[in-house]
């Protein structure tokens, strides 16, 4: 288990002041000056060299992210805009930065910004958060009070604003350009890529978009060095990580753990358990509602990283463990992220405005039973077509987890049919 | 041309203005963007009219938004008919969200919502007679670690059992405003019963060795 000394999240669950005297005393703050004094490239160096991958979902390094940003622009604005739109099911733990630990995320952001040139960071919180943004803002208003951001940042001569932008209700603004979309006043439709935002983002300025776990940890990582980052977890797979684990546990909770911990040991060292013990699991969906399902055979011995869960045909996305018993109906949990799916569509791209209502409609009828045998393979050659022909990733997200539920779970549906079809053979012709 | 009613048989308000106060508000909002982007403040002017209407945008609402911004009317009502959180239609003075997704859902959320139908004699998407209540279903809130969860205008109200649904509407039918956040006593996201971690943390003090010295 990860050592108290280790973890980032001093003030997770917010026994403790969230303001700027709070943070100080948790070390936030501590002559974050020296660090913009190493210069940008040290920066990114260190942040490439601590093996932090992007805690969003997808994985990616953060370092060589910023490393895309164009080096010397001089006509344009460059900007940092932090996804803080969480609202992948089962994920909840940029929620408790924003509200516990917000000066973590402010210092990060002013370390980020001028690792990649920026003038200027929107802090993106989905509108639902209302109070958590409410303590962002407050952050903020300290940070510039002290003098730590705005008009010579930390008295580096580095001048530097950070924005909240509220958001209103889509997931969909959780995806990268359509974020920046909805920033710039629209509806959140993603943007086809290229152009990558790092070269024509926000207001087409060369702009990065990162998770607000991602920005948050970075302090730390520059305080601590990057090898002390890179020594916790596994090779690739490094550092601490926020869990979120939610469903049939005994105590379902947030947790900041190293990366890698046997999924099995992160739910009975910190959520009680599974609800009526170990042998009562159906299954897991390890990293929010987008990654498939496993199944307990799997949970049994599985590690908590990206390339293990990866390995196994799921994904670490967001870090989301949603835990179901025995007593759940696994095809309906299913399908409500079916249609969970169908209802954040934006309806730009056919195969998912079209394809995500069909999936989820077929779906229900799944739940019954009512289906015929055959529409289980014409299901999964949807999820197929769906999956990679669409703009930005919504149509994966859709698809996936109906793949994860028929490669896992595949008689269950089977016995339904079979069961309808002999309770009421008319109906189902 | 006039404000057409809407299909739900309301009749829409024939005029919307800001306040001076929130006109202020607005200034302030607009000068986060750059010079010339004003647009993007069309998602937070929104907010800002919807609070002054009561929780709810009419057109006209839109249309004062649209024309602070200088921006075609289109686009400003194709941003409010976009995104979940601007109501069409009006809204009762207090509005239910009952997240449903599946992290909520396998902590009990159907029996939310058939404590909220009961209790509150409508059908999710309706509005109580007396408008002091809508009912709504939501995708999920973010908070699915303290699942059920339960938004209440700008709250949330977690780990709700049906007891504590019905305690809830009975103080808000009462004018109270029930305490937001965990509705069995938990600080937030630790587990129930105290934390497995950071043990040293769990008091006030941001001094870890304070904090022992108190354990």
């Amino acid at each position: 288990m990860l050592r108290d000394e280790d973890r980032i999240f001093t003030n997770l669950y917010g026994y403790q002041d969230f303001g700027l005297d709070g943070a100080r005393k948790r070390g936030d703050w501590d002559n974050t000056a020296s660090f913009l004094a190493n210069g940008r490239d040290w920066i990114i160096e260190q942040v490439k060299e601590s093996g932090l991958r992007g805690r969003g979902g997808a994985g990616f390094s953060t370092g060589m992210k910023w490393s895309f940003m164009p080096k010397n622009v001089t006509d344009k604005p460059v900007y940092l805009v932090i996804n803080a739109d969480e609202g992948e099911p089962g994920t909840c733990k940029d929620r408790d930065i924003l509200r516990h630990d917000p000066h973590k995320l402010i210092e990060g952001c002013l370390i980020a910004g001028f690792a990649i040139g920026a003038s200027a960071c929107y802090i993106y919180i989905r509108g639902e958060f209302y109070n958590e943004g409410s303590n962002v803002q407050r952050a903020i208003d300290e940070a510039y009070a002290a003098g730590l951001i705005g008009k010579n940042a930390c008295g580096t001569g580095y001048d530097y604003d950070v924005y909240i932008h509220r958001g209103a209700g889509a997931y969909i603004c959780g995806e990268e350009t359509a974020l920046i979309e909805s920033i710039e006043g629209k509806k959140g439709q993603p943007r086809n890529k290229p152009p990558f935002p790092a070269q024509a983002g926000l207001y087409s300025c060369p702009t990065t978009v990162n998770n607000v776990e991602s920005i948050a940890v970075v302090p730390t990582i520059l305080r601590r060095g990057a090898s002390w980052f890179a020594g916790l977890g596994r090779p690739k797979n490094s550092g601490t990580k926020l869990f979120c684990i939610s469903g049939h546990v005994n105590k379902p909770c947030n947790v900041e753990e190293e990366m890698g911990i046997p999924l099995k040991e992160l739910i009975e060292k910190h959520a009680g358990g599974v609800r009526g013990g170990w042998d009562n699991l159906l299954g897991i969906i390890p990293g929010g509602s987008s990654v498939p399902v496993l199944p307990k055979s799997i949970c049994d011995t599985v590690l908590m990283d990206f390339d293990s869960l990866r390995e196994v045909q799921s994904g670490l996305g967001t870090a989301a463990v949603i835990v179901m018993d025995k007593s759940t109906d696994i095809v309906k949990a299913i399908a409500r992220l079916s249609s969970f799916y169908a209802h954040e569509s934006c309806g730009q791209c056919t195969p998912c405005r079209e394809g995500t209502g069909w999936m989820s409609r077929v779906m229900q009828r799944m739940v019954t039973g009512n289906a015929r045998m055959e529409e289980i393979d014409m299901l999964l050659q949807v999820t197929k077509q769906v999956e990679g022909h669409t703009i930005c990733a919504l149509g994966d997200a859709a698809a996936w987890p109906i793949q994860g539920l028929f490669r896992h779970f595949r008689p269950e549906v089977e016995r339904r049919i079979q069961a309808y079809r002999n309770s009421a053979p008319l109906a189902a012709e | 041309m006039s404000a057409p009613a809407s299909d739900h048989g309301h009749a829409e308000p024939t005029s919307f203005t800001f306040s001076q106060e929130n006109l202020e508000l607005a200034k302030r909002i607009i000068a986060k963007y750059p010079q010339g982007k004003q647009a993007s403040a069309c998602m937070p002017l929104l907010d800002v009219a919807q609070r002054q209407n009561g929780g709810w945008l009419p057109r006209v609402a839109m249309d004062a938004v649209a024309d602070l911004l200088g921006m075609p009317r289109i686009r400003v009502y194709e941003v409010a008919t976009f995104y979940t959180m601007y109501n069409k239609n009006p809204v009762g003075r207090h509005h239910i969200q009952v997240c449903t997704t599946t992290p909520c859902w396998l902590r009990g959320s159907d029996d939310i919502v058939h404590t909220c139908k009961k209790k509150l004699g409508i059908e999710v998407g309706e509005t109580t007679a007396d408008g002091q209540f809508t009912l709504g279903e939501v995708e999920c809130s973010g908070a699915c670690v303290n699942a059920p969860v339960v938004q209440i205008g700008d709250d949330y109200y977690e780990d709700v059992a049906p007891e504590h649904m019905e305690r809830i509407l009975d103080a808000l039918a009462r004018g109270e405003t029930p305490k937001p956040g965990s509705q069995t006593g938990r600080q937030s996201s630790e587990p129930v019963g105290g934390p497995t971690t950071l043990k040293a943390f769990t008091t006030a003090q941001a001094d870890a060795t304070t904090a022992q010295a108190d354990d």
